[in-house]
């Protein structure tokens, strides 16, 4: 799968026909009309060498010729296998959430909790900013991913895509990194474990649930490509139309 | 092979860091906004190496009562127990299930060290403007990115423990204040990971490039 790594080709192509950034609310609001950027010229967001990405193949990867960065992977179906796995990461999240995640049962009694019966019991006691941290982290980050990720494969299915479609992604992009499911059920095995000293304990239909979302989301973040957003959505600065007509999509070869 | 290297600083580009696209900076002390998806736009993080030092140095600090005072608290019956994160280690042990020990001891204790070495490591190479080694760097950077969150595993552990053991008045858990702490260390390091700028790495203090690898 580690597809073509990009050749040492070095891109000394100077584009005079970059697309400037612009001020929000500064001069120069107004801008002439210029050509469009190589398709896909890009700097490597780690060690900032300019290159072109080379049309790939499904499955293949382009890895930057200096640091190995992988700076693109081609899906071969980017948005609508990422769609269908989300709308299931969507249910088994909720599953997740409310179902048991393990019981306990010692001397005559028992006792089961939930993920957010974990974070609010922390709240209870006491531990308030422990108990928020723990909800971001198992709760609240995970769910927004389902939810932006959502909101942007849905709204790129009727092409243009508003761009405001651009701005939820970087939302979700901004929660990934606190979306801990795997962090967590590691975390759930060790508590079980340990407690399976003191008393009889099983694991419930959540802690399932929290394996499947962890699969899920590894599962999203390889089909998913987002260059192909790139392509759909409206430009901040109003002036380009989209790249994309419906269906279309230049360069990779991926829009069928 | 012999036409050089091109950074997109040096080109006078641009990066978005959402989206990817190039653009020209426009005038000024800002470089704006990407005209593609509104991001805005920076050569290199906002004073990186600052950031990062002040989220390091802060993590430092918490790393030591996150060790030392207990995380978590059992009363049984009348007495009362508390358990510092080695403790932890320590009891998983010896109730004999030692590869849990192991992946809880370099997840809780080792794992963050190393990242607050490997950071302050990256940034004083940056500052001292070293240019060798930079391939290693970059990956021990992208290490340092990407275990970061499995610290938050003793977090989880004693969170799951509380909830669920609360057989008053025979026995029960509640946190205690290392939790706080070690929780804290692991939201500054991933923060400080992620105001890191890698680019910094290959950035050369002349603009000159060094050879490639």
């Amino acid at each position: 799968m580690r597809g073509l790594p990009l050749k040492r080709r070095r891109i000394v192509v100077l584009c005079l026909s970059f697309r400037p950034a612009y001020h929000r609310d500064g001069p120069g609001a107004e801008r002439t009309s210029m050509t469009r950027p190589p398709a896909e010229t890009v700097a490597c967001p780690d060690c900032d060498l300019l290159q072109r990405i080379p049309e790939l193949a499904p499955g293949a990867k382009a890895r930057c010729a200096r640091c190995g960065h992988v700076l693109a992977s081609q899906s071969a179906d980017p948005l609508d296998r990422p769609l269908a796995l989300t709308l299931a990461a969507a249910i088994v999240f909720i599953v997740a959430n409310t179902a048991s995640l393990m019981g306990l049962s010692a001397v005559g009694r028992h006792a089961s909790t939930t993920i957010p019966n974990g974070a609010y019991e922390m709240w209870l006691q006491g531990q308030e900013i422990t108990a928020v941290i723990v909800a971001f982290c198992a709760v609240i980050a995970p769910g927004a991913y389902i939810l932006f990720m959502l909101t942007v494969l849905l709204a790129l299915r009727r092409p243009p895509a508003p761009h405001w479609v651009g701005e939820m992604l970087r939302w979700g992009n901004s929660m990934q990194p606190w979306s801990m499911g795997e962090v967590m059920i590691l975390g759930i095995l060790v508590a079980l474990i340990k407690i399976a000293e003191l008393a009889t304990v099983d694991a419930g239909i959540g802690m399932y649930a929290v394996g499947g979302l962890v699969v899920l989301f590894a599962a999203i973040a390889i089909t998913f490509d987002p260059r192909e957003v790139w392509r759909r959505v409206e430009w901040a600065d109003g002036r380009v139309p989209p790249r994309a007509g419906a269906g279309e999509a230049t360069g990779a070869g991926a829009g069928r | 092979m012999t036409t050089t290297a091109l950074t997109a600083a040096q080109a006078g580009l641009v990066s978005c860091e959402t989206c990817s696209l190039l653009s020209r900076p426009a005038g000024g002390a800002e470089s704006g906004y990407c005209p593609r998806c509104g991001g805005e736009l920076a050569q290199r993080h906002h004073h990186s190496i600052q950031y990062t030092w002040a989220l390091v140095i802060a993590a430092a600090i918490c790393y030591i009562p996150a060790n030392v005072l207990p995380i978590l608290t059992t009363n049984t019956l009348g007495s009362t127990e508390s358990d510092t994160i080695m403790g932890g280690v320590v009891l998983l042990y010896r109730t004999g299930s030692w590869p849990l020990a192991l992946i809880v001891l370099v997840a809780s204790v080792m794992v963050p060290l190393g990242k607050l070495v490997a950071l302050s490591y990256l940034l004083i190479s940056v500052q001292r403007g070293s240019i060798k080694s930079n391939q290693d760097r970059t990956r021990l950077y992208r290490v340092v990115e990407f275990i970061g969150r499995w610290s938050m595993l003793d977090v989880f552990v004693a969170t799951f423990t509380v909830a669920l053991i609360q057989l008053q008045p025979l026995m029960s858990m509640e946190p205690a204040p290392g939790v706080l702490f070690f929780a804290a260390v692991v939201v500054l390091t991933m923060i400080a990971a992620e105001s890191f700028d890698p680019r910094l790495i290959w950035d050369t203090p002349n603009g000159r490039q060094g050879h490639h690898g």
